[in-house]
C-alpha cells in the first residue's frame, strides 16, 4: 500500500516537473517546446473533443483550433491551475462552442425519462432481478453495441454534463464554470442524465435479467 | 380483490409511513439525496435515513441498483470510445497544428 502511494507521489512528482520545464520552455520561446506541448497533451486532448463531438475528423478541427488559441495566449496563462488541466478546459471550451455551432439550440426533452411517483409519492418501478454485471453486459459484443447506441441518444446537454463529471472527473464547480451554470443547477442537471442514462439503458439491464 | 388494487393500497400504507414515521423520508426526497449518497457527502445523520428507506423500499432499493448499473455502462462506454482512438497524436495533425500556429 505503501509503495503504491510512494509511486503515485514520484509519478506526480515527475509530471509536475516536466511541466514545469515544458512551461519555462514555452516562455522562453523555444522553438521545440511548442510541438514537445502538442505530441505531450495532444492525445488526451483528442479524446476529450472526441468525446464531447462523437466525430473523430471535428474532434481534430477541434483541438488545431484549441493549440492555436494556446500558442496565441499562453502568456495569459498565469499558472493558477496545472498546465494540463488549463489547456483541458480549453479544448472544452472550443468543442462546446463547435457542437453548438453545428447542432444549435433545440433538443429534445428528457422529461418522459424520469422517475415516476404515485399520488402517495411511492416510487413506481416494476421488478427487477439481480441484474447482470456491466462487464458482463459489457462483454457481450451485442449489447455493448446496443450501450453505445442508448448512451448516444442522451440530449446533448445531459451527456456533456455526465461526460465533464463522470469521465472527465471535473468537481462540480469547473463543469459550472465552463458551462456558465450555478453549481446546484450542474447538479440537477447530472442527475437528470444518469436518470434518463437509466431508463435508456433498462431494457438491456431487464434483458439480461429474463 | 385485484393485484392493482392491492398494489395500490400498499402504496398507501407505504406513503403514510415514509410520510409520518420517524427517520422516514418518501420516495420523492429519497430521490432528491442520491447524488449526494453516491458522491458520499451526505451529511451522516441523512445517510442513515436514506439507507433505511433503501431497506423498507424495493423500489427505491432496485432503481439505485439500475441507476448506479446504468453510470457504470455508461463510463465503459465512453471508455471504449477512447479506447479507439490512437494513443499518440496523428502526424498530420501536428504538421496542421504547427503550420497554423505559424501563420
Amino acid at each position: 500500500m505503501q509503495r503504491i502511494g510512494l509511486s503515485y507521489k514520484v509519478l506526480r512528482n515527475n509530471i509536475t516537473e516536466i511541466e514545469t520545464e515544458l512551461i519555462a520552455a514555452l516562455r522562453q520561446g523555444e522553438s521545440s517546446a511548442f510541438e514537445q506541448l502538442v505530441r505531450t497533451y495532444g492525445p488526451k486532448l483528442l479524446a476529450t473533443a472526441n468525446r464531447i463531438l462523437q466525430d473523430r475528423s471535428l474532434a481534430e478541427d477541434c483541438v488545431q483550433e484549441a493549440f492555436v488559441k494556446v500558442h496565441s495566449k499562453f502568456e495569459t496563462f498565469e499558472e493558477r491551475s496545472s498546465l494540463s488541466s488549463w489547456l483541458h478546459r480549453i479544448v472544452i471550451n472550443q468543442s462546446l462552442m463547435k457542437l453548438r455551432s453545428i447542432k444549435g439550440k433545440k433538443e429534445n426533452s428528457i422529461d418522459s425519462f424520469m422517475p415516476e411517483f404515485d399520488e402517495n409519492i411511492c416510487r413506481i418501478e416494476a421488478p427487477w432481478r439481480v441484474p447482470a454485471t456491466p462487464s458482463q453486459i459489457m462483454d457481450r459484443e451485442e449489447t455493448r453495441r446496443l450501450v453505445h447506441k442508448k448512451v448516444n441518444e442522451l440530449p446533448d446537454s445531459y451527456r456533456i454534463v455526465l461526460i465533464l463529471r463522470d469521465i472527465e472527473e471535473m468537481d462540480t464547480k469547473s463543469v459550472a464554470d465552463v458551462l456558465g451554470m450555478s453549481e446546484g443547477a450542474v447538479k440537477v442537471r447530472l442527475h437528470r442524465a444518469r436518470a434518463a442514462l437509466k431508463k435508456l439503458l433498462e431494457p438491456i439491464l431487464r434483458e439480461e435479467m429474463q | 380483490m385485484s393485484k392493482f388494487l392491492i398494489a395500490r393500497l400498499r402504496n398507501k400504507i407505504k406513503g403514510k409511513m415514509f410520510a409520518h414515521g420517524p427517520r422516514m423520508i418518501n420516495c420523492g426526497e429519497f430521490e432528491e439525496f442520491i447524488l449526494d449518497y453516491l458522491e458520499d457527502t451526505l451529511p451522516s445523520g441523512k445517510k442513515a435515513i436514506f439507507e433505511l428507506h433503501i431497506k423498507l423500499c424495493r423500489e427505491c432499493k432496485e432503481y439505485l441498483a439500475a441507476y448506479s448499473a446504468s453510470m457504470e455502462l455508461g463510463k465503459r462506454k465512453f471508455a471504449d470510445d477512447a479506447a479507439q482512438l490512437p494513443t499518440e497524436i496523428p502526424e498530420d495533425l501536428v504538421t496542421a497544428i504547427l503550420a497554423a500556429c505559424e501563420k
